[in-house]
């Protein structure tokens, strides 16, 4: 494979980048035990993704990559919102943003 | 150097850099504001990659609301007012370096899938010119989208009914306080 | 190609900071402004005796600021409560930085090329002014936040709560102006303003929007947490708002953030409905002079306003955000848009 002296981020700089912050965002919501890390991390995931639509769509040169964001961004407000309503109605039970508290269900 | 790949770094190593905090420092308040750091240089990023709209949305929309929101219900629910939040620490020694190890399996993978687009790998930059101005982006949106155009709007419907069937106080409470 | 660029790297550094200091500069005008227009409705004589009708009150504002004690609560979040004024007073300056003050000059013949008398030129200016507004309101949210005391806390989320909701209507009445100018550029928005209907009547957006022009001031006052919008730091209800705990040159940032915004307001109003430049009598390259104009005539309405009308209750003022004002946006909206297509304005 042809290695060219990179003088312009190329495609697969963008493509690196997302990856990277989506696994990050990925361990964060494996990890961490508090719900509104969770719900950001989620957040950091639809970035990724973003960042990769709109890399391909101008490397692609088609509109198509800015016109998914603009719908990615608006349904992760609605998810956004959703969640955080879920986390206050869980805090008005048990005293807690531990997810670990949660464990009626199990079993 | 060319000054696009300085600049592709320095929004990188924000964004990266930010959104390694986020995850990992125990302060929910902070993780906010950090991820508000990094929506600024994914933005950046856009603006590099010719879509200052998005850019721009991204900041309206993402860091200037959402946002908001996440930060009022951070400050809404701090129960216990003597630490800061209720820190949500990392497990102890061996889950930590197990999740690292995954973790950057995780990245090598993706990155290594990525790189092997042999169709993608070789685009030039430069041979696609052109920039979508923002009433481009405005006939595609209304014209060929306009179906999902409407299903968002009513899944925003949705999700606002959703969340205020939720989180609002049961009429029983709101009358007995009066 | 290096025997032009130089000077226009300089011109756009002296603009930068230019801009800069006139926008200090104008805050301190208006602190003096605000206490003389203030006196003068109250029917008494505001400030005299420092300097000549008291012109140097401000200095001597900003001396007494500068000399006192920078106090910090001792359960204050340290990083927050320092970083607070800062991101208001830098949201305010951004968000100047793309509005344009003037046509193209090139300075008496210096230039070579004419330069836009504007920091930045962007092709999204519009957006980017409502972006960094919306930045802005996290400096109000953690100020209350940080300062670990319940009038602050009580303040910043009102307050917060109150610029949110009064952003949606300034939206729209941004995205009516869009449509009779087909540009989000400010620039082209000021320059479809040239010209005169009949040779008399000039053709600025304010003729043709008048309901979008009210929302708009209306919004931006809301905005800028401004009276009669300013309950969130009235001093009969909350002692000072969000910033209660703060003083000295923390103060003086919050205090300069809130004159700066009103300043960008009223620009970016000027810009969109009052023609920006363009005025008879003065050739065109003298615009700035009938800009300042009209900017300074928005700031004494502000300030009017501020001392003639009553506050609004909390209540109030979000069920007139959102009961009245943004049905009343939407409909204009409408309007604009019909009027633009039916009738090809």
């Amino acid at each position: 494979m042809l290695r060219k002296e990179a003088a312009v981020a190329e495609l697969n700089h963008y493509l690196i980048l997302s990856a990277v912050l989506f696994t990050i965002g990925t361990a964060g919501v494996l990890l961490r035990r508090n719900l509104i890390t969770i719900l950001l991390s989620i957040e950091v995931m639809l970035n990724a993704v973003n960042l990769s639509f709109i890399a391909f769509g101008h490397f692609l040169g088609s509109s198509d990559g800015q016109i998914i964001v603009f719908f990615v961004i608006t349904v992760a407000a609605a998810e956004a919102v959703v969640g955080l309503a879920l986390v206050i109605a869980l805090f008005r039970h048990v005293e807690t943003l531990n997810p670990d508290a949660f464990r009626q269900l199990r079993g | 150097m060319d000054f696009n790949l300085v600049l592709f770094y320095a929004f990188a190593a924000i964004a990266v850099g930010a959104t390694l905090l986020v995850v990992l420092q125990s302060n929910p308040v902070y993780s906010v504001l950090l991820l508000i750091g990094s929506f600024i240089g994914l933005a950046g990023l856009y603006v590099l990659l010719d879509a200052p709209f998005v850019a721009v949305i991204q900041i309206i929309i993402y860091a200037g609301a959402i946002m908001v929101l996440f930060l009022f219900v951070v400050m809404l629910l701090n129960a216990p007012r003597e630490e800061p939040a209720p820190p949500g620490i990392l497990e102890s020694g061996m889950t930590r370096a197990v999740g690292a190890v995954l973790a950057l399996a995780f990245a090598l993978e993706l990155a290594w899938a990525l790189n092997h687009s042999r169709t993608l790998a070789t685009t030039d930059a430069y041979d696609m010119p052109r920039s979508f101005s923002v009433p481009d982006i405005g006939q595609r949106l209304f014209q060929e989208y306009a179906f999902a155009f409407e299903a968002t709007s009513i899944l925003i419907l949705v999700a606002m009914l959703g969340a205020i069937t939720l989180a609002a106080r049961r009429v029983a409470e709101r009358s007995r306080r009066g | 190609m290096d025997s032009y660029i130089i000077p226009v790297v300089i011109a756009q550094l002296a603009l930068l900071i230019g801009v800069f200091f006139a926008l200090q500069i104008s805050a301190a005008v208006m602190v003096y402004v605000e206490r003389k227009v203030a006196a003068r409705i109250q029917q008494r004589m505001g400030p005299t005796l420092v300097g000549p009708y008291g012109l140097l009150q401000p200095l001597a504002d900003i001396i007494k600021l500068a000399m006192k004690e920078d106090t910090r609560p001792k359960a204050a979040d340290p990083i927050l409560f320092a970083l607070a004024p800062i991101i208001s007073a830098a949201a305010a300056f951004t968000a100047f930085a793309v509005v344009p003050f003037g046509a193209e000059t090139d300075l008496f013949g210096l230039l070579d090329q004419p330069i836009p008398l504007q920091v930045a030129d962007v092709n999204v200016a519009i957006l980017w002014v409502f972006a960094v507004t919306s930045m802005g309101v996290y400096g109000i949210v953690l100020a209350g936040w940080s300062s670990n005391s319940k009038y602050s806390l009580l303040g910043a989320l009102r307050s917060s709560a109150q610029m949110i909701s009064y952003e949606l209507s300034y939206g729209m009445a941004l995205a009516a102006v869009l449509l009779l100018a087909g540009s989000m550029s400010i620039r082209e928005i000021v320059d479809a303003q040239a010209g005169t209907w009949l040779y008399v009547i000039p053709r600025w957006f304010v003729f043709l929007q008048p309901i979008g022009f009210f929302i708009f001031m209306t919004a931006g006052v809301a905005e800028t947490n401004r009276a009669p919008f300013d309950f969130p730091e009235a001093e009969q209800e909350l002692v000072a708002g969000y910033h209660t705990e703060y003083s000295s040159m923390s103060f003086a940032m919050f205090f300069l953030a809130e004159y700066i915004n009103m300043v960008t307001v009223s620009a970016i109003a000027t810009n969109l409905y009052l023609g920006g430049w363009h005025g008879p009598l003065l050739p065109e390259w003298l615009g700035w002079i009938w800009f300042l104009i009209k900017v300074a005539f928005l700031l004494f309405f502000y300030v009017w306003m501020r001392w003639t009308l009553p506050r609004y209750r909390y209540d109030q003022l979000m069920a007139f955000g959102w009961k009245f004002l943004l049905p009343l946006s939407v409909f204009n909206l409408l309007a604009t848009a019909a009027g633009v297509l039916y009738f090809g304005f």
